[in-house]
């Protein structure tokens, strides 16, 4: 499968609104949303413990019998940088890769891109643009307020959210986009990846938490929770770390 | 978590930010009077009690409620349930039995002319009876409001609820009350408390309950987060340009002092984000 460029637009800062929230979008929600599971490369990336190559390809596995539709597989940067992603390429040939399931890879350079790129290469252009809260700073006003902005230029079908938990603010945005139209959400399995700018802060949000909001609000997913909650499991044992997921935590039973 | 001393409860600087209503303990008399509360009486015999700071106590019968008056106590509430086992199980009677004994004490209350809080447990679901119906949650509320409680908070007891649950059980309780005479406690146990208190707060809910660091876990689910934090929800009603009176530094303030009194790390994002733990 061909890789794709996915472009990450940052929130444009100053789009404080004082307004209130209007009551006139609640409860309309798409039907089905896409979950893009971010974990394997962001959550990872921010994770200080190195991961042998095989935990990567058997999380990213795990991810995929638990039925989510897109998981981002791993960073095509310099390894110097990151170098939780050095092993990028045994990583997208050791993947079992699923037909009906994406597997994009982040190339933030051309020298990435070509690294990926297979020998059929599509057209540049980017077929979704997902939009991050990459500090988590945002609520769901200044949400609303940034949606609005760019979907007058980029149609909402091909939008997407990548909303970070710094300030806990994760679910109540997504709920917001979701409410606006958008079926295309970024997050992470048991919220991993913290957050490079304030240190012992949460980063992503879980992916076990949006599955939950889902499923309660009647949105299809395809994602198995109960799969996904095994993926969870496994790997915060190999990384020596409690989950960040408040639905793994209650579901866990210590 | 270990007791804590009534000194520390003192000090507690809540009565020093907050301009809304401050849970502080309740009046349980007999057997299952939790061992943290029992100092009830020093407690607000100690606290400085701030003009326009209100410090509701919980009293589930009229011995309870007369010793909270004792005590100089101005507000009461009182915790009813949607769920006939939870009620049983939490406080040792039917719903029908517990609404009898509420009568009295919100009868007696009245006379005095102290306001009592109505609370309607297991909102959204229940731990023993799974799913819990919203004509169940609104026929226990509207019987509270109807004895004269001014306000009904409703609770997710152990925070299954999620924005539709929230929605559907808002719209048939806000049938028989006004929104102005309702508030959300949501528990964040699956993550889901901002997202249910941003449904509420689309429909017309201005009233909504937190713990400051989000103390309190669950007593269903070992290791599971339980109350809202305080902070949290500040942050997010900032955001939105939503007017609180409360000075969020002075919450996070707050909520390190517990935090360390307690020995336990905060369940606010926020504070996690700002404290650089």
């Amino acid at each position: 499968m061909a890789t794709v460029k996915k472009a990450l637009l940052w929130r444009l800062p100053g789009l404080a609104s004082l307004r209130a929230v209007s009551t006139s979008s609640v409860g309309t929600f798409p039907k089905r949303v896409k979950i893009v599971e971010v974990g394997p490369r962001d959550g990872l990336q921010n994770e200080k413990n190195i991961l042998p190559t095989p935990m990567k390809i058997k999380l990213i596995d795990m991810l995929s019998e638990a039925g989510l539709p897109v998981i981002e597989a791993t960073s095509f940067v310099s390894p110097k940088w990151v170098p939780q992603m050095a092993d990028h390429a045994e990583v997208m040939k050791g993947i079992q890769k699923f037909p009906g399931i994406s597997y994009p890879v982040l190339t933030p350079n051309f020298k990435g891109f070509q690294a990926a790129v297979s020998k059929k290469m599509y057209s540049v252009g980017c077929y979704e643009i997902s939009l991050g809260d990459t500090i988590g700073v945002g609520t769901p006003g200044t949400m609303k307020d940034m949606l609005s902005a760019v979907m007058h230029e980029v149609p909402v079908a091909a939008l997407a959210v990548h909303c970070h938990d710094t300030y806990g603010q994760a679910l109540a945005n997504t709920l917001m986009a979701l409410q606006m139209g958008v079926s295309v959400v970024d997050s992470s399995v048991a919220g991993l990846g913290g957050c490079p700018y304030a240190h012992g802060a949460s980063g992503n949000l879980a992916t076990e938490d949006l599955v939950y909001m889902l499923a309660g609000l009647g949105v299809h997913t395809g994602v198995n929770l109960q799969k996904l909650l095994e993926a969870g499991a496994f790997i915060c044992q190999a990384l020596n770390r409690r989950t960040s997921s408040k639905v793994a935590q209650a579901t866990c039973k210590l | 978590m270990g007791n804590m001393p009534s000194a520390v409860k003192h000090c507690l600087s809540y009565q020093q930010l907050l301009r809304e209503h401050l849970w502080i303990g309740d009046s349980v008399a007999g057997a299952f009077e939790p061992a943290q509360m029992a100092d009830h009486t020093e407690v607000m015999k100690g606290i400085r009690q701030y003009p326009g700071i209100r410090y509701p106590v919980l009293t589930p019968n009229l011995q309870g409620f007369h010793r909270a008056v004792a005590a100089g106590a101005t507000e009461i509430s009182v915790f009813g349930a949607a769920s006939e086992p939870f009620s049983k199980k939490n406080i040792n009677c039917a719903i029908e039995e517990s609404m009898e004994k509420f009568e009295e004490v919100v009868k007696s209350a009245r006379h005095m002319n102290i306001p009592t809080r109505g609370y309607v447990s297991c909102a959204l679901g229940c731990p023993y009876e799974g799913n819990i119906t919203p004509q169940k949650v609104t026929e226990v509320s509207k019987r509270l409001y109807g004895m004269g409680c001014y306000e009904i908070s409703l609770g997710d007891t152990i925070g299954v609820g999620t924005p539709g649950s929230m929605k559907r059980m808002l719209e048939s309780v806000m049938k028989e009350i006004p929104p102005r005479a309702l508030a959300v406690h949501c528990h964040d146990t699956y993550g889901q408390a901002l997202a249910n208190i941003l449904t509420a707060l689309q429909m017309g809910i201005n009233v909504v309950d937190s713990a400051v660091s989000g103390l309190g876990g669950c007593p269903y689910a070992k290791g599971a987060s339980g109350n809202v934090a305080t902070e949290d929800l500040i942050y997010m009603l900032n955001g939105l340009g939503v007017k609180t009176g409360v000075n969020l530094y002075k919450v996070m303030e707050a909520g390190d002092f517990i935090c360390k009194a307690v020995n336990k790390t905060t369940n606010s994002k926020v504070a996690q984000a700002s404290f650089n733990a």
